[in-house]
């Protein structure tokens, strides 16, 4: 028993409550996902067979397990939909992520080297527009980018452009969205790790006869590379399965798979498709949710 | 080497354009909340006429209501149960299942919510629950409490271990301990993470179309459906008041965390 | 300013005082303590005594086990084995707050929410003191570490010096039997823990409590304690009042732990009443006082402080194997570090060693210093060496 060990007892009980509700909210969920996505769809209320009924015994039971497919899985795997949209949301979320770093590098960098106490002002001004609703920053660039809107006007105005532009329904505004609505996920963890590094060592590369951009590439860059990890893995995720941004922005001829689910769920009412959409996609984000998690845990228990 | 110089002209010009990305569209937006023309892009000089539309929209009003006893319950349990989840994590040492736990509160960070709304409506429709104002403010509960285990989680982790040790060294069983000592250091976290847990309720569009019940459906919702629609004058308004309300929480919830602690660290958002 | 804190008042405050020891019995015993970290044993067989009244310190380079020791009597850490005696009850499975013990911690662990004022009063609370009685004893202990007027400020509006005084103060309110102090003046520079020194040695003078303190500075050590217990590896090497540690260390790592020292590896040749012969490689024949236990090995080692070997240009009259023998060895001035009350000079050994010598500058001008590359005569007397088993 240590000292650390004697607090560890009264401890361990608080995990108790939120430990029940994530396994009954969190984990239990999944477990539903998996089972209906092996399920058939039928007009019926809940629109899927087999519905398991534990009172019903054990026949009946056995009858409902036999009738578990994975024929949702084979459509997902032959139709090029489904498969198109799994590739689409990976390539937005690559580009996303690339835009991301090279936008968010220079203003974190920036972030870190302001004198002290005006570090903290602009993580402020960095994290404030994050707790403004997500709809609304989205909202905010619809208004801007309709056809009559500010962006059009303004180019119009400058002369570098004859006539309105198209920027509704497009890629770029997609990419815009994206980028606007994750911009603080990428800064703060870059901040976080440029802000940790000693000026000292730019210094001493710098003494050393480096010129100012091989001091930033060969010493600066490396060493912020934890941040740059961590904000990557914190943008590409949740890009992968988003829903809000392309739905308002991005033109409807090609989906990514949340929209995809979505459909899916809400207009096609296929809710066994629309789970094994969703299976197919966490096993996807299997391998970057590990890596995120780990990193998180690791910086967490770091500070102890 | 003054601290200043170290600020190159890159930097600075850096800063101010990401400021500026990030600032420009809600400053737009608020601004043409209190346009008078209908057109969204022609000024027609000041005027409040969209607000007045708003307050006469009885289901935006309505939606409006659902969100913020939405986001206040699932705020209120999520802060109580995010903060015993970071206890345990930070200094319950090893205990059985300890990683599953830790995994379970780390994944719904980045998890895409479309899969969180969906398996928890599975969930609810296998229970048989009746869906609306209950089941949001689950599925809001689950989702924010983990932001509030990670922010409660990162300032225990910084803080040092030796002042619980000198409060039992005094007189204080380790339970006390916490109470006397821990809990007042880490309210500024807990705070933030209450606010943080109301916004994101206040904010979430999918895991609430998921999760909701017909005739309960909350403001992002009907905002979405609207905005879908093409954009009205009456959503500026109504995003702006959304915006001054978390303005108000904010400032509200940073001046009480001060005074509850006025030993200058402030507590970091994330 | 109310200095004397009489003791029976003390004695009343801990209950009627039936934790204290019998008449001859030690405050505080310590039986093979032991403490084991995965595989490291931190902890390995310590045993100690101290008495009631004592100022003990416990010196040991970082690692050495000393603060693990200082944690278990204070009950963050509980022995793997043995048992920790308070007044004769066993203590060493009670939890922190449950021990008539407190700890003033490294870096203070003063509470940042809470003024000088509740800081000093925590301890108090939890022991169920009336509201009057707590503010009548914090205004004592605020006078007692002269911090008046400071009574409403925040730790962070203090100076290092004073956050030390409010541990110590919140530390002694609850007037424990055993006072601990890890590294109390180690975030102090040089000058404020000279003073401090004095005035933690004359608060505890007062008091008439008993302080444990840990420290790896040995300076601090041989100041302050009355008794020192150097630990290497987990091990109490010696115990020992801090001259007897200085000039009858018990091992060669603690001669050389403790101070300066030169150090001859040789072999005895011959024994002549008191006195002990023993060759050396590099010293040549040395002639040194049979310690007060004598020794039973043959390969042993010569210690000698810089500060007892003496220089001069010509060697002192001797004659081996007498009486008055003298050691003297020839050399060459290799090295001079002037350090200003004092001068060290490094002696290049014809035999091919070094031996250095440290004089003190009590002149002025220097007529009588020498230079480098001068030949010089070292020369010290048998009763300046100690002899360890190497």
């Amino acid at each position: 028993m240590s000292g650390r060990r004697i607090f560890a007892r009264p401890a361990r009980f608080a995990a108790i409550a939120p430990y029940v509700w994530m396994v009954l909210f969190f984990l239990v969920p999944f477990g539903f996902v998996l089972k209906i996505s092996l399920s058939q769809t039928a007009i019926a209320q809940p629109p899927y067979e087999p519905v398991f009924d534990l009172m019903a015994g054990w026949e009946v039971l056995k009858a409902a397990f036999a009738a578990l497919s994975l024929d949702n899985f084979k459509l997902l795997v032959s139709d090029d939909i489904y498969v198109f949209a799994y590739v689409r949301s990976l390539t937005v979320a690559v580009t996303a992520s690339a835009l991301l770093l090279m936008i968010g590098y220079p203003i974190a960098y920036g972030m870190a080297r302001l004198p002290r106490r005006w570090q903290g002002v602009a993580m402020v001004l960095v994290i404030v527009p994050f707790w403004t609703s997500f709809l609304i920053r989205i909202y905010a660039w619809i208004n801007i980018l309709q056809h009559d809107g500010l962006l059009n006007q303004i180019l119009l105005a400058l002369h570098l452009v004859s006539q309105p532009v198209v920027w509704l329904s497009t890629d770029s505004a997609m990419y815009i969205g994206i980028v606007y609505s994750y911009l603080p996920f990428m800064i703060l963890p870059l901040y976080a790790t440029l802000a940790k590094m000693e000026p000292v060592l730019e210094e001493a590369a710098s003494d050393l006869g480096a010129p100012p951009w091989r001091v930033f590439w060969l010493v600066t860059f490396p060493l912020s590379l934890p941040g740059v990890g961590a904000g990557v893995l914190l943008c590409f995720i949740p890009i992968v399965g988003e829903f809000v941004i392309p739905d308002l922005l991005a033109g409807s001829n090609s989906l990514m798979i949340g929209q995809t689910l979505w459909l899916e769920f809400f207009t096609n009412k296929d809710w066994p498709v629309a789970s094994a959409a969703a299976m197919v996609l966490l096993v996807v984000l299997l391998v970057p949710l590990l890596l995120y998690e780990r990193l998180q845990k690791r910086q967490l228990e770091q500070g102890r | 080497m003054s601290e200043a110089s170290r600020l190159s002209r890159f930097n600075i010009a850096s800063l101010a354009l990401g400021l500026a990305f990030l600032y420009l569209p809600i400053l737009i937006l608020v601004i043409y909340s209190f346009n008078a023309s209908r057109l969204v892009t022609v000024w027609g000089g000041w005027s409040l006429r969209w607000y007045y539309e708003f307050f006469g929209d009885r289901a935006m009003i309505e939606a409006a209501w659902m969100s913020l006893r939405v986001a206040v319950s699932s705020a209120n349990i999520a802060t109580l149960l995010g903060t015993l989840a970071a206890v345990a994590l930070s200094r319950g040492e090893r205990f059985r299942g300890r990683t599953l736990f830790s995994g379970m509160l780390y994944a719904p960070l980045v998890m895409p919510e479309v899969i969180a709304g969906l398996s928890l409506l599975l969930l609810f429709v296998a229970l048989n629950a009746e869906r609306g104002f209950w089941t949001v403010t689950i599925a809001h509960t689950t989702l924010t409490m983990c932001f509030v285990a990670v922010i409660v989680q990162s300032r225990l982790g910084s803080l040092d271990r030796s002042l619980e040790e000198a409060a039992m060294d005094l007189g204080c069983n380790p339970v006390r301990a916490f109470v006397a000592v821990t809990l007042p250091l880490i309210a500024p976290a807990i705070v933030a993470g209450w606010m943080l847990a109301f916004t994101l309720s206040l904010d979430d569009l999918v895991i609430a179309s998921f999760t909701t019940g017909p005739g309960s459906a909350t403001l992002p919702i009907r905002i979405y459906s609207e905005v879908r629609l093409g954009v009205k004058p009456e959503i500026n308004a109504i995003c702006t008041l959304v915006i001054a309300l978390i303005a108000v929480v904010i400032v509200i919830a940073s001046l009480a965390s001060k005074l509850s602690s006025s030993q200058g660290e402030s507590a970091a958002p994330l | 300013m109310t200095d004397e804190l009489p003791r029976a008042n003390v004695a009343a405050d801990r209950g009627g005082g039936d934790a204290f020891p019998a008449e001859g019995q030690p405050l505080l015993r310590i039986e093979g303590v032991a403490k084991t970290f995965g595989t490291f044993r931190a902890v390995d067989g310590v045993s100690l005594d101290i008495n009631s009244g004592e100022f003990f310190a416990l010196l040991g380079p970082s690692g050495c086990g000393k603060t693990t020791l200082l944690r278990m009597l204070a009950g963050f850490e509980a022995p793997d084995e043995g048992r920790i005696l308070l007044g004769g009850k066993d203590i060493a499975q009670a939890l922190p707050h449950e021990r008539p013990i407190n700890m003033m911690f490294q870096n203070y662990a003063l509470f940042p929410h809470l003024s000088v004022r509740d800081n000093i009063a925590f301890g108090l609370k939890r022991a169920g003191m009336h509201r009057a009685d707590i503010a009548t004893r914090v205004a004592e202990m605020v006078a007692l570490v002269k911090l008046e007027g400071l009574e409403k400020r925040k730790p962070d509006q203090l100076s290092g010096g004073q956050r030390q005084r409010v541990a110590l103060a919140r530390a002694l309110a609850r007037r424990p039997q055993l006072l601990l102090l890890d590294e109390p003046l180690a975030a102090l520079d040089k000058k404020l823990r000279e003073s401090t020194q004095g005035e933690l040695m004359e608060l505890q003078r007062r008091l008439g409590m008993t302080f444990i303190i840990v420290t790896h500075d040995q300076e601090e050590a041989m100041t302050m304690a009355s008794r020192i217990g150097v630990m290497n590896a987990g091990k109490l090497a010696q115990v020992a009042s801090p001259r007897e540690l200085y000039e009858a260390p018990r091992s060669r790592w603690i001669a050389e732990f403790v101070g300066d020292v030169n150090l001859f590896d040789g072999e005895l040749k011959l024994r002549d009443g008191h006195r002990l012969v023993i060759a050396t490689r590099e010293a040549g024949t040395l002639v040194v006082a049979e310690p007060r236990e004598p020794v039973s090995q043959t390969k042993l080692s010569v210690a000698i402080r810089p500060e007892k070997v003496k220089l001069s240009h010509r060697g002192p009259v001797s004659e081996a194997g007498h009486e008055t023998a003298i050691n003297s060895l020839d050399g060459v001035v290799a090295d001079i570090c002037y350090l200003g009350g004092i001068s060290t000079y490094k002696v290049k050994l014809d035999g091919g060693g070094i031996v250095q010598a440290s004089v003190a500058n009590s002149a002025r001008l220097d007529v009588d210093a020498y230079s480098l590359n001068q030949r010089v005569v070292a020369w010290f007397t048998p009763d300046d060496c100690v002899v360890l088993s190497s």
